[in-house]
Formats: C-alpha cells, structure tokens, sequence
C-alpha cells in the first residue's frame, strides 16, 4: 500500500480517516497495526482487501497484492480475491457468524463458491482444521449452531474458516478484544499456529501492544490516520522512538499516594450470603451466598471472567435484582431488596457508573441537565446555586463551563464517562459502584479515568466497589480484592495478599492471562501449560 | 435550532419540497377561507353542475381555456373557478370551506390518538408486567374488528357529531400509535441511561416525558404524519358513507359521494375534491418518508 489516503463521510462532510499511510507485507510475515480507536487501523484493515465501509471512499494512493492494483480492479477481480487469497477475521466472531446455519456449513460456503475444492473435500479438511486449533470433538462440532459454541471456540472456528482457501493475507480485526483473558490466550495460540502453518502474510490489529508483540514480527504504531513508528516487533518493545509509543508501552501504574482519613475503616456497606437468580426464586442462580464488607473510604475489587456474576452483584446491591435469599445492610441499617422500596435519601447514597456512556447518558439531554438533575432531585436545588453547582462538578472532573451546553454525542468516549462520574458525584455519594468503567475506553484515556476515581476517593472521601475483568487496573487501584468464579467467590482479602504468593489456583491462572510486554511470553507460557495440559477447552470448567 | 431547520428543509430532496409545498398551500387556503372564497359556503350561486374554466364549450374557436372561460362568464352574474355541485353551490368555495372542516377535525383527531397511544405505549412499555398485558390484550380486542365496520357500528348507535366522530376514530387509530410507541419505548427502556433516572428514584411520569419520549421521537413524528393522511381518509370514507360530517357542512369526502352521480353525465365535478385528497395524502407521505428516512440515519448511497 501506497500513500493511501481515506475518507469517511461524518458530520454532513467528507473527512479524511486514513492520511497517506504507507504498509509493506511481505508473504509468511506478520504486521500488528496498533493505535487508540478513530486511528485508522480497521480501515487501513479492510482497504488491504481493496474495500471500506459504506460511507467511506478510497481518494488516494494505491493498494498492490502480488502485483495486482486493487484500487482499479472491477468488483469481480476482487470478488475473485477475497477469500480465496484474502480473507478476513473480524472482532466479534458472534456477529460474524450466520445464526441460522452450521459452523461447517458456513466453512465450506467460500471454498464451494469458488470452486477450489468440492464438498466433501472441503468438510474433511474443515474437520482437520478445526482438530490443528484445538477445538473440542472436532468431528461433530462443525455441526452445532454458533450459539451452541462459546465465544472463543467460535472466533478459533471464524479463524479456521479464514484459513480454509489457504490464502496468502489474512487480516485478523481484534479478534481478541471481546474476550476474557483466559480465552484469549486459546485464540492468539491458534492464531499463532495458524500464520506458522500456512506461511500466511498477516495483519494483526489491535489496540494491546502485549497481545500484539505476541503475534507480529513488526508492528506498525498509528495514531489520527497517521503512522507515529514502525519498526521490528523486539526492536520496538526494547526501545521505542517515539513519545506515543512509550506512552502506551507504560504499565499502568497510576496508584496515587492515598490519603488517610479518620472515618477510615468503619464498615460502610456489608453483603451478607447474597444469592440471586433470574426468572425468580426458582430460576437459574447467578450469584451463591456472596458475602463481602466494604469499608468506607476503601475501594474494593471484584474480579472475574465474563459470566461470573460480577455484574449481577452490582444489581444486587443496587436492587434492580432482588436478592433471593441473604442481607444487604448499609452503615448497619438492612436495605429493602428492592430499589423500589429504598427511599430517596438511600437510592442518593448509592451511586453506580456504568461500562458503556454511550448508553449511560441521554443523547437528548445536555451536560447540565444530566447534572443538574439529581441536583435538584435530591438537594432541590434550582436556577442559578444549580448551575454554579454544575460547573463546580466540572471542574472537579477536569472539564469546565465551556462543556455545558454540549449533547452527549459531542463528547469523546473519556469525556463522556467523565460526565457520569459527575452524575454521580452530584448526588454526594458514600459509595460508588463502577461496573467495568474503563473497559470501553482507550488504555491512555482508561489511566485518566483511573487516576480522577482516586483523586475523587481522596478529596470526597467516597468507597468504590470496582467491578472488572481487567487485573491491572485492580492492580493500581484497589485495596481489597475479591475474586469470583461462576457466581462464587473465590478468594477474598486485600490486595498485597491476593496478588502475592501463595496464589490460589484459580487466581493465579487469571493472573498468568494477562499478556505481557514480552514476544516470547506466549510461547513459555504455552510450554509451561503444555505440560499441565490445562489447554484443553475452558481452564474454568476444569476448576469447578 | 431554527437555522438547523432551515438548513435540513434547504438539504431535503425535492420530492420532500415538493410535499411541503403542497401541505403549505393547504394550510393557507384552509387558514384563509372566509377570505379567499367568492362566496359563502353554502349559498346557492347557480345551475347545477355548471362548467368551470375547463369547460370546452368554445374550443372550436381555437380560444385559450382561461378566455374562454371569461366568454361562458360574461353573461353571468358570478364567476365561478370550478363550476358548482350538485345543488348549485360554487365549488371552488365549498372545497375551500371543506379543507377547513376535514383538514383540522383530522388533525385534531390525529392529535388526540397519539395522546391516548403514547401514553398508553410508554405506561406499558415502563410499568411491563399486567399493565403491558391488559393494555395490549385489550388493543388486541379493538383491532380484531375491521375499523371501519366498527366505527360504522358505533356512529350508527351514538349518532353522528363531530365530538364523537373525533373521539370514535381517535380510539380507533390510538390501538396502531399505541403498538409503535410500545415497541420504541421498549428499545429505549432498557438504555442504561432510564436505569440510573429509576435507580435516582424518579417517578413514571418523568421517565416517560424525560428520558423515554425525546428519544423515540424521530419514528413517532413519521408516524404521525401516516396517521394523519389515513384519519384524513377514514373521514373522507365515513362522509363518503354518509356518516361523517353532515349537510350543509362542507368536506371534501362528502362532497365527493354527493356529486358522484355527475361522473355518468362526463362531469368532472366529482374529481375535484377527490384530487383534492389525494394531493395532499400524497404530500404529507412525501414529507414523512422524508423524514423517516432522516430518522433511520438512511442515505442515499446505502
């Protein structure tokens, strides 16, 4: 690709997306295109196949595959192309796949279609395929639905059907950033092997440099449409030339001096053998007698994959989910399990900010009404004290007047979620619960984010239950950690405990997950497990 | 906000101009019809069926129609625009006269169904449980009879009035407002945004206005421009039927049944106020589809 140039429509005009970016991919290597979201990497992504999105169009330079200019080509060139010799893997393997047909059925479709082998041929080798990623039953499982599949068998299977034409480039689109850690690994091992096996060429996009120096052999770094540095794999992760780079390479480490306050330590919030289910007392449970105390002043961690019952404990204490059977008792009073029955004073003193503030804020209503709100909601307060009051939020989240009177679409992700801490804070708070709050964000804006909680906690005194999946931010945040598995928990103490030897088993697989700033990480960490042989399937289920 | 306006009409396609052009002719003359008509609704200002300027009386000479409907004119002690109807009267008034009555008992009607939807839709949508199944197993009910075999029932029992008519298809109409306001309120419901306004303690009435109604706006606009073209012709086909509004009130469907017999003698008369309707039902969907079209985020190049 040459001094590509992309344009995207947006805001009633054409803006330029891609600003004359030049890639070089020779056959059997591997490029990780990394930067924060709105760089360009999908795009740059997609255009390698000669395409972009509706709404999009190519403006400039050229993109040549084995000698073949894919900007001029007619749609049955490239129709001809695309997956047969370039194929796609994209980041949300369940919305990629067709609910209503067989993971073989949707295997074999490009191989039939362009007539590079027949049928059976093609089942057979899906069958092989689908044994090289490990995939369980490799026999049978072709003829499950994708529902019936879990979400890393199902990007494994998306990846074998990239593989299936043999193709020359493969674009993989963050395959892995829907996914637990855990699972994670699963998928780049036979993401891995996958390149090493055909001597396919690659490109890897990502906005985790770890997951990215696993795979690559160069990494492209690119912010605003626009390369920052490019350089080999190793090279980079030694010693990287650029501010930006360093600045994504740091591991977080954003703990902030904690200030004590006298108040520290007096119980605020005890769960009590808190279970819940869904579809009332006789449905499936979710949550098995819970039983945690949070202090006041004090952040507490709850951690665990997707599907351990994080968020349900959140919407148990919130009483949007009654609990089926224990207490919730807040500064020694027990709450009604339902929201409905908590009155106005307890619903203030318990706040929540949410993973997506996309969803989380009104699109119709401007800053300072979603702040003013709960001001005059609960303070009654009006008219002038009310926007003097707004600003004053503001600026304590680091944003100023001049943010008033903007929609929630005219604000970038970080700011946005600004805001719902703001909402939050408005209400003066004891406790806050943060439902995976930086998970949607950018790693740098997620630091931002992380590093305003902790001022917050300091300035005003507020405790946080901090529910995440993510263990360096329980790492630079948290006092006390508790650890949850399928709807139990696990371990439960502070954090020097927990993230220290002896770790419990399950703990420590969590741990170990998390990739590292290290190309060879992926590889010992295989050969390390290969001996314990706890690569087979989920390492959850084994556990339980 | 009124120069985003502005800027969007400007941007619109021109079917969608052309739609607003029509709708706002309409409105003018329905606004000004005391002013505009030559002469009051009801009053008897010549022969039956009497030719207006299209007539062709004088063609042979080679005259232009406009002439030669000054020629047929001269002698008379009126002029009218469109000939007269059935009894006489000037058409061109009583269409004027009939935009009026029809127009805004349509609208008013049109109005009074989305109050009783909506409201109904979101109270179901927010409260779920028995108050979402009764209301929806009763609108299930109304909507299993044929609406206009019910409103014929109804109006036949009650009698005829405008009060009743306004309110007999205002409940009718309310059953269709109160499934699409259902089912966007649904969708919006579930945002994490209503969660936290419940989780603040707010009652249903501020979810419903606040959180949920600006939000499922755009799809409830279109609609109400669809249901104001089907009241408008619902009310057209009940005075056409002969239980709409009552002689000697004008509007533009009874005016239709009453001249219908001319169309066997080769007079047009009867073609007007049925152009009449058709036009402007043509013109608000121009507009509506423009507008869902706005509202589903579709362009063109999709």
């Amino acid at each position: 690709m040459q001094g590509l140039r992309i344009e995207g429509f947006q805001e009633e005009r054409w803006q330029e997306i891609v600003k004359g970016v030049d890639v070089e991919l020779d056959r059997g290597r591997v490029l990780g295109l990394i930067g924060e979201s709105g760089a360009g990497k999908s795009t740059i992504g997609i255009a390698s196949m000669g395409f972009c999105r509706p709404g999009c169009r190519i403006t400039g330079g050229s993109i040549t595959f084995d000698g073949l200019e894919l900007t001029s080509s007619n749609d049955e060139n490239l129709r001809q192309l695309r997956g047969v010799r370039i194929s796609y893997v994209a980041q949300s393997a369940a919305a990629s796949f067709n609910p209503a047909h067989r993971l073989i059925a949707q295997y074999v479709e490009a191989p039939v279609q362009h007539g590079v082998m027949d049928m059976s041929q093609a089942e057979s080798q899906g069958k092989r395929l689908y044994k090289r990623l490990d995939l369980p039953d490799p026999e049978n499982i072709g003829n499950r639905y994708p529902h019936q599949v879990s979400g890393g068998q199902l990007q494994r299977a998306m990846v074998a059907m990239a593989m299936a034409c043999k193709p020359d480039l493969i674009v993989f689109d963050e395959p892995t950033t829907a996914l637990d850690v855990t699972t994670q690994i699963e998928v780049l091992a036979a993401i891995k092997d996958a390149i090493r096996e055909l001597n396919t060429a690659a490109i890897y996009i990502s906005h985790d440099l770890a997951v990215v120096a696993q795979v690559s052999d160069r990494i492209m770094v690119l912010r605003y449409g626009e390369m920052v540095e490019i350089g080999d794999a190793r090279a980079m992760i030694a010693a990287p030339r650029e501010d930006y780079t360093r600045a994504l390479l740091s591991v977080r480490k954003v703990r902030e001096d904690k200030v004590h306050h006298a108040e520290e330590g007096d119980t605020l919030l005890e769960v009590r053998d808190v279970s819940a289910s869904y579809g009332g007392p006789g449905g499936v449970p979710v949550l098995e007698d819970i039983t945690l105390d949070l202090t006041r002043c004090n952040t507490i961690a709850v951690v665990g994959e997707s599907g351990s019952g994080k968020s349900t404990l959140a919407r148990a204490i919130t009483g949007l989910l009654p609990p089926t059977k224990g207490s919730i008792v807040f500064e020694g009073k027990e709450l009604p399990p339902s929201f409905k029955q908590r009155d106005k004073e307890m619903l203030r003193r318990l706040q929540m900010i949410y993973q997506m503030p996309d969803v989380a804020l009104n699109p119709r209503q401007t800053v300072q009404q979603v702040l003013g709100r709960p001001l005059s909601f609960y303070f009654g307060m009006e008219g002038k004290a009310q926007r003097e009051r707004v600003v004053e939020l503001l600026e304590q989240i680091e944003l100023n007047a001049r943010y008033l009177d903007r929609f929630p679409s005219e604000l970038s992700g970080g700011e946005k979620q600004r805001v719902c801490i703001a909402r939050a804070l408005a209400a003066k708070p004891d406790m806050i619960i943060c439902d995976e709050v930086t998970s949607a964000l950018d790693q740098l804006v997620a630091d931002g984010i992380l590093r305003l909680l902790q001022r917050l906690q300091n300035e005003l005194k507020v405790s946080y239950l901090f529910i995440t999946h993510d263990l360096a931010t329980v790492k630079a945040i948290s006092d006390e950690i508790v650890v949850m598995l399928n709807g139990r928990v696990v371990e439960h103490g502070p954090r020097d405990v927990i993230l220290s030897p002896p770790y419990h088993e399950y703990t420590e697989l969590l741990l170990a997950s998390v990739p590292e700033m290290d190309p060879d990480w992926l590889d010992n960490l295989l050969h390390t497990r290969a001996g314990a042989r706890l690569r087979e399937g989920p390492i959850s289920e084994q556990l339980t | 906000m009124l120069r985003d306006v502005l800027k969007a009409l400007l941007n619109a396609p021109w079917s969608a101009k052309l739609g607003l052009v029509i709708i706002v002719i309409n409105v003018t003359l329905m606004v000004f019809a005391p002013v505009l008509s030559p002469f009051p609704e009801t009053e008897v200002v010549g022969d039956v069926w009497e030719a207006g300027f299209w007539a062709n009386d004088c063609t042979p000479e080679g005259i232009a129609a406009y002439e030669c409907w000054d020629e047929i004119n001269r002698d008379r002690e009126h002029k009218v625009l469109l000939g007269t109807d059935h009894l006489g009267r000037d058409l061109f008034t009583r269409l004027l006269y009939g935009a009026r009555n029809t127009i805004s008992i349509a609208l008013v009607t049109t109005i009074l169904s989305f109050a009783i939807g909506i409201s109904c839709g979101f109270l179901a949508a927010t409260l779920r449980g028995w108050v979402d199944q009764g209301l929806s197993r009763f609108v299930d009910v109304i909507m299993a009879f044929p609406t206009l075999i019910f409103a014929l029932m109804i109006l036949s029992v009650v009698g005829t009035s405008v009060g009743v008519l306004i309110v007999v298809i205002a409940i009718l109409d309310a059953t269709r407002v109160y499934r699409l306001s259902r089912a966007v309120a649904m969708d919006v419901e579930v945002m994490e945004y209503v969660e936290v306004a419940r989780l603040r303690g707010e009652r249903i009435w501020w979810l419903m206005r606040r959180e949920i109604l600006p939000n499922t706006l755009p799809p409830l606009v279109a609609e109400f421009g669809l249901r104001f073209c089907f009241v408008f012709l619902f009310l057209s086909a009940l005075s056409f039927l002969g239980l709409g509004l009552q002689p000697p009130t004008a509007d533009w469907g009874s005016m239709v049944k009453e001249n219908a017999g001319a169309i066997t003698f080769g007079i047009y008369t009867p073609l007007v106020p049925a152009a009449a309707i058709a036009i402007l039902t043509i013109g608000v969907n121009l507009v509506v589809d423009w507008f869902l079209r706005k509202a589903a985020g579709l362009r063109d190049e999709y």
